[in-house]
């Protein structure tokens, strides 16, 4: 019984500046484009932020009419400390790209709202989990955290164990600190 | 001349027919809906900070409690982005599995989707029924893993266990006993002229809308949109086998219960296409004991029983990934409850959020 389970071994990313979309995309935009490449099947375009909106929309052209995600990404250690990863589906042939965009902090990038109506509360919690903030967006406020939190809670510098939000459910239930009241409270 | 004046009103997040802790903000005139404005973050537990603080095989089990009535999905989901980072290629034997567990967690969810929705149209008997063989799906579920609804049934490299003795058959008995009892809920149903006058022409959504808002699984489908993942980007073994994928034709709320019904039957083809080709073999690829990957950006995505579900993951290099996001297919389908439910009645927003098949677990993450 010869199974193929052995190790492939991990894939390397591979320049595709020779792809026909990226040479398609270069003739237009020229210099914004910043790079290309392939990871296993998935082809990722670094872009330069000012070009974001007329690329999303000569890509709509060319089909890719659909926005699969937008994933906020904090990198301390670069100079643009803030990225965004977009995804777009083409259902034509199936085919999927990924736009890079690389930001930083207090940086405005253009809202995908205005092209599609979905980019809303992706962006919304990109606000809301790393203070990415967008311009023209409908509705920029918090999403899962509540109004009024101070923090973003998926930067590298927040801290797991949260922190003191100062909110007190039953003050004279609960002692400061949360939790339960310790066993002397109780037969006291 | 009488004094008109729009109305705002609360509905949740304690409420039965929000289906967790969703909380509504209406603005009605009358019965009529002007606006809904959701709010969502109260069941929030930063599964996405836990996943960066922990190795690529801890977070299996975190997973099953993002969409919690459907584990084996959000297992295969996570385990497959990670197998991508890798270059990992599953053992024959161990993908027939997980499509199969896939599947059987469609059914099951279904089946929830089916009961909870008819209950808060106000169909009680559906109720009972679907969650009798529901039982049967979670009893399969025990005996492969010990657990009926956090399964944590997949490992990164395929699966933890190997089918145990006769489940095959436990499992082709199931069949036997849903082909029969799936005409049930659709006697009940499908013809019921209450059910229809409550679901035919609610909720519409046109195609364009549809992908406008980036909706995907059922309620894409019911507008008329042929996308499935597992044919669209097909992973596991789902090229070699033979199924279909309904799609509806008015957007509305009774076409996306015609999909879900049908999937259900398609779902039933693939078990027993399973059950024919699954080979013998290995379960688990080897050599993952310690899990390394280097720099890269992966997604990848399955199709769960709510729609398209991805794993977007960068590693840096370490143990621990660097940034794992996640996908969830009712958080981005619950964005266009507002634009389904302008017009209609309050009662129909019970309707529209039951077809949508949200899960809170999912959305707030």
């Amino acid at each position: 019984m010869s199974q193929q389970s052995e190790k492939k071994g991990q894939p390397e990313y591979l320049d595709a500046m020779r792809n026909p979309l990226v040479i398609k995309l270069k003739e237009k935009f020229k210099e914004n484009i910043l790079d290309a490449k392939t990871y296993g099947n998935e082809l990722t375009i670094w872009i330069s932020k000012d070009i974001l909106i007329p690329l999303c929309k000569e890509l709509w052209e060319n089909n890719f009419i659909y926005l699969v995600d937008i994933m906020g990404i904090h990198q301390p250690n670069k100079e643009k400390n803030f990225a965004l990863s977009y995804i777009l589906h083409n259902f034509k042939n199936n085919e999927r790209i990924r736009l890079k965009v690389e930001i930083k902090e207090s940086e405005l990038i253009p809202s995908l709202t205005e092209i599609w109506k979905g980019a809303n509360w992706l962006e919304r919690e990109a606000y809301d989990m790393f203070g990415i903030l967008f311009s023209n967006h409908p509705n920029l406020e918090r999403i899962l955290m509540w109004e009024g939190f101070e923090g973003h809670p998926l930067r590298k510098d927040f801290p797991l164990k949260g922190i003191n939000t100062g909110a007190a459910i039953y003050p004279d239930v609960y002692p400061e600190g949360g939790g339960p009241p310790k066993k002397e409270d109780k037969n006291a | 001349m009488l004094d008109v004046q729009e109305l705002e009103l609360n509905m949740g997040p304690q409420h039965p027919a929000t289906h967790g802790v969703l909380r509504l903000i209406l603005k009605v005139d009358g019965e009529r809906i002007v606006d809904a404005k959701p709010v969502i973050g109260y069941l929030h537990r930063g599964t996405e900070k836990l996943f960066e603080n922990q190795t690529y095989p801890m977070n299996v089990p975190h997973t099953d409690r993002l969409d919690y009535i459907a584990a084996a999905t959000n297992n295969h989901a996570y385990c497959g982005a990670v197998e991508k980072l890798l270059g990992v290629e599953v053992p024959r034997r161990a993908k027939f599995i997980r499509v199969m567990l896939d599947e059987l967690q469609r059914i099951a969810s279904h089946l929830v989707w089916l009961a909870t929705h008819a209950l808060d149209i106000g169909a009680m008997t559906p109720f009972f029924y679907t969650f009798r063989e529901r039982e049967l799906i979670l009893d399969l579920f025990e005996e492969y893993c010990g657990a009926r609804l956090t399964l944590n049934c997949m490992t990164i490299g395929g699966v933890p266990e190997d089918l145990p003795e006769g489940w095959i058959d436990k499992l082709k008995e199931f069949i036997s006993i849903f082909e029969e009892k799936i005409w049930d809920y659709e006697n009940l149903l499908t013809d019921n002229r209450i059910w229809k006058k409550r679901t035919i022409g609610v909720g519409i959504i046109s195609p364009e809308d549809a992908i406008n808002y980036g909706l995907t699984g059922p309620p894409l489908r019911g507008s008329g949109i042929k996308y499935d993942v597992r044919r669209a980007i097909p992973y596991e073994v789902y090229p070699e086998l033979d199924f279909e994928i309904p799609i509806g034709k008015n957007g509305d709320t009774y076409d996306r219960y015609l999909v879900r019904m049908e999937e259900m039957r398609q779902s039933i083809r693939i078990l027993k296409q399973c059950i024919e080709k699954i080979p013998d073999g290995e379960i688990q690829t080897k050599g993952l004991k310690f899990i390394k990957p280097k720099p890269a950006e992966v997604y990848f995505s399955v199709e769960a029983p709510k729609g398209e579900l991805g794993f977007h993951i960068i590693s840096d290099g370490s143990p621990k990934p660097y940034r794992v996001r996640v996908r969830p297919p009712s958080f981005i389908n619950l964005q266009a409850l507002p634009s389904m439910v302008k017009g209609h009645l309050i009662a129909d927003v019970v309707a529209v959020i039951g077809t949508l098949d949200i899960v809170l677990g999912e959305i707030d993450r």
